[in-house]
């Protein structure tokens, strides 16, 4: 497979820790292998193959070829939903449209493949003032507020 | 002939290229055959049009006829509601369609 | 009726400045019509034939007076004075400018409206049962559950790129009407042991492809329904196709998997979500079936009906239906005058149909999936008053159910998708059994048209069904028999050959004098195409 490092001037974190440095490998070799600690997420890919594993990941890379298509969004929250800590970066063709509810499935970096508008990104994030459901963020459904 | 048409990006009106602008009318389309791809994506980008295509289309009484029926209702409207076309005047402008 | 909470209220409101925020990008050039149309679509903005389309979500089909005053202000303030009724129990505009959307939208906020997600690979307004909360038959309002669902589905993070659309339905009667089990997913609340529950129906619909929804739960129960919803969609999310737009609604992974396969991995998954805490408290269900509560009914009202004047007895025989109080019924507003369009409906009948809810139906008013409105909660006594004003507004055709009562999608008067017109020939049906006469000998007659295989007119659930093709450019007609989108749901059959436009109007007349020679007592159309097959059908269609 290709190398993965890529240019990384696109890349936006909300993390306080430092990047992983080295290249995200591919989910089979990530198997295969034992000592990468960051792996890419193709849409194909069974994201639950990773779980006995995420304590000694760092880095899990989602890559979205096309926006539209959305098992990224599922292997983003299953992983949090197995107690993944680590970075969850959406690679790709990641728009400003899509990047609210990517953080609501635990995404907490974005790579796109062309670069956000920062204040487009800074309208979109804060443009929801509640949620209906939980999700993989911390925020708390309409739900549990109208009954607190 | 191929003739060129797409839709107004603001009100979604349906609009045919007429060699320099965009007009309502089929009668005002031109030939393009060979230049579409060209003229579709300047206009498109100058966004003077929204989702333009070329299509054939044949001489007609002297004026463009779309060969496919699709593109003769939308050159019209809805032969339902002859009085929402752009020839509310003519109770037949359903046949042209045909 | 559900009203907003300030929560509501500020999800719908944040859309409306969402929205307008793309649409200046749009028009600005920021975005480009790639990127922009998904957004749009979220919005139910298509790009038609003519012009923009909006598509506004009326949720399970129910409004009140000032919501359909607010649709015929905006039919009339941003489109040419008329508005379509939709199978899926919304409502369309056909010439909306792109400029005005997000000004439409924000009107519709004002009266607890939307479009969201009418349109898109994301789950889509939910319907129901269009005599909910009146139908004598229900073991409970289906309602409150659609309500739920509706909250758990708006702006979902996970499910707003499906590989498909994704409709949902919910009854909760043994009747089924709101073709429950032509969804992706039809859920039917069912009662056992003096516990309610909830019955899933996973993987059927129309389209190029139709298939009915086995019942993969029989009953799960309603303090895990949001859970055991998004279990299926999770799965479906990460499974279902999108190699193909075309294979990639649930019902091909429900078929390509086996529905065996397809439950195991959604209770797996339902296991592993229960200890997710997805699921609202019950007491959010509580609160949400509160505004369904019947309103007072008065009692010891009269069942009488004076039918003195044949015309009016005719439309409460055909039109009306039986409600669970004493002294009431639910009214069915036709929207299918003879030679009309079905399902579209003016400024000047939108307002008439509102102020009669308020006056008549405690403000309320349904849109059923054959594209009729109604009125659920009549007083017997007032119904001759209700005639009256509806006849005086072209509203008071008496031809529910029957063969007049025609589902056409749009077709190709308005559709870029169609292969021929579907309006044309609804009229010319109807004109055509209006005048020989033969609309009350047939009875009960489910015609539905459409225009492309997509199906959106319901061809396939038609004891009659027409499907416009296109035979080299040309407009035709396939013919089909035998289907219902009812509790006794089949698919219809293609009888044969096309027609054109004269010979399909014909062959339906055809099929319908075989019926009349052929049926046994009491059978309708359905019943005898099912006794006697399709053999003396195409007998007398094809000679
Ligand atoms: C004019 C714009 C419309 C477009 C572009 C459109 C497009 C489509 C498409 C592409 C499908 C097939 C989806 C699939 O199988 O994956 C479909 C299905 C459907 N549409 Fe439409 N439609 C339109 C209008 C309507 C209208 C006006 C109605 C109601 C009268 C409607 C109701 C439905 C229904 C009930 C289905 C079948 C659902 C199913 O496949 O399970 N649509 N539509
Ligand atoms: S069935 Fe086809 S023609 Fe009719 S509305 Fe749907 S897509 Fe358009």
């Amino acid at each position: 497979m290709a190398d993965f490092v890529s240019d990384t001037d696109t890349l936006i974190r909300y993390r306080e820790d430092e990047p992983v440095d080295h290249a995200a490998v591919t989910v089979d070799s990530f198997l295969d292998q034992s000592n990468a600690s960051a792996v890419r997420v193709e849409p194909g890919d069974d994201a639950r193959e990773l779980i006995p594993h995420l304590e000694r990941l760092a880095l899990v890379e989602v890559n979205f070829p096309a926006f539209g298509d959305g098992r990224g969004y599922s292997s983003a929250r299953l992983l949090r939903e197995a107690g993944y800590e680590g970075e969850l970066r959406a690679v790709g063709d990641v728009l400003v449209d899509q990047v609210a509810y990517m953080r609501r499935c635990g995404f907490d970096a974005f790579e796109p493949d062309a670069a956000l508008n920062e204040d487009d990104l800074e309208t979109a994030l804060s443009r929801w003032p509640e949620v209906y459901q939980p999700a993989a963020d911390s925020r708390t459904p309409i739900w549990a507020k109208r009954h607190a | 002939m191929r003739i060129l048409t797409g839709n107004d990006l603001k009100t979604g009106a349906v609009t045919w290229w007429t060699g320099s602008d965009w007009s309502l009318h089929v009668e005002d389309a031109v030939d393009v055959t060979g230049s579409e791809d060209e003229i579709a994506r300047r206009e498109e980008s100058a966004r003077r049009v929204n989702a333009p295509y070329a299509i054939d289309a044949t001489m007609d009484e002297g004026s463009p006829r779309p060969s496919h029926i699709k593109d003769r209702v939308r050159a019209i409207g809805p032969t339902v509601r002859p009085d929402l076309t752009l020839k509310p005047a003519d109770p037949d402008i359903g046949n042209w369609v045909i | 009726m559900y009203k907003y909470d300030s929560y509501d209220q500020q999800m719908v409101d944040a859309r409306v400045e969402e929205f307008r925020d793309q649409a200046r990008r749009r028009l600005e050039g920021k975005l480009t019509e790639d990127q922009f149309k998904p957004l749009r679509l979220m919005n139910g903005l298509y790009l038609q034939l003519h012009a923009y389309m909006l598509r506004v979500a009326i949720p399970y089909g129910t409004l009140d007076s000032r919501q359909m005053h607010a649709l015929a202000d905006i039919a009339d303030k941003y489109d040419r004075g008329y508005g379509h009724f939709t199978t899926r129990q919304n409502i369309q505009y056909n010439w909306i400018k792109l400029e005005d959307a997000a000004d439409i939208l924000a009107d519709l906020a004002k009266v607890e409206m939307h479009a969201i997600q009418t349109s898109g690979n994301c789950i889509r307004n939910i319907s129901s049962d269009h005599f909910a909360g009146a139908a004598a038959d229900e073991v409970v309002d289906p309602r409150p559950y659609a309500e739920l669902l509706r909250q758990w589905s708006s702006f979902h993070p996970e499910f707003s790129y499906l590989p498909r659309k994704f409709k949902i339905a919910v009854i909760a009667s043994d009747t089924d009407r709101a073709a429950m089990r032509l969804h992706d997913i039809g859920i039917q609340i069912v009662e056992q042991d003096g516990e309610l529950g909830a019955a899933f129906y996973v993987g059927g619909g129309m389209g190029r492809t139709p298939m009915i929804a086995p019942c993969i739960n029989p009953f799960v129960p309603l303090d895990q329904l949001v859970t055991y919803a998004e279990a299926c969609l999770r799965v479906y999310n990460r499974h279902g196709r999108r190699d193909n737009k075309y294979k990639a609604r649930i019902k091909i992974l429900v078929h390509e998997m086996g529905a065996e396969e397809y439950t195991r991995q959604v209770e797996a998954e339902f296991a592993h979500l229960l200890e997710q805490g997805v699921e609202p408290p019950f007491a959010e269900l509580e609160r949400i079936r509160t505004f369904f509560e019947d309103p007072l009914f008065e009692a010891d009202l009269t069942d009488d009906i004076d039918r003195s004047d044949p015309d009016f007895a005719l439309w409460v025989d055909r039109n009306t239906v039986a409600h669970k109080a004493d002294g009431y019924v639910s009214a069915v507003i036709s929207l299918k005058p003879v030679g009309g369009i079905p399902g579209d409906a003016t400024t000047e009948q939108m307002h008439l149909m509102a102020d009669l809810a308020r006056d008549y139906s405690f403000d309320e008013l349904r849109v059923m999936h054959t594209q009729n409105i109604v009125l659920p909660h009549v007083r017997k006594a007032d119904l001759h008053a209700l005639w009256t004003a509806l006849e005086a507004a072209g509203l008071g055709s008496p031809n529910l159910d029957t063969v007049e009562d025609i589902i056409a999608c749009p077709g190709l008067d308005y559709c870029s998708l169609a292969n021929a017109r579907s309006i044309p020939v609804a009229q010319q049906i109807s004109e055509r059994f209006a005048a020989n006469g033969k609309t009350e000998a047939l009875g009960q007659l489910k015609l539905k048209i459409s225009g492309c295989i997509n199906a959106c007119g319901h061809h396939h659930a038609g004891h009659i069904g027409i499907l416009g093709v296109d035979k080299k450019g040309v407009e035709n007609y396939q013919l089909l028999l035998g289907g219902s989108e009812a509790e006794d749901v089949s698919l219809a059959k293609i009888t044969g050959p096309g027609f054109d436009e004269a010979g399909i109007v014909d062959a339906v007349e055809t099929a319908a004098d075989v019926y009349l020679r052929e049926r046994q007592d009491g059978e309708r159309f359905l019943d005898t195409y099912r006794r006697i097959g399709m053999t003396p059908f195409k007998e007398a269609l094809y000679g």
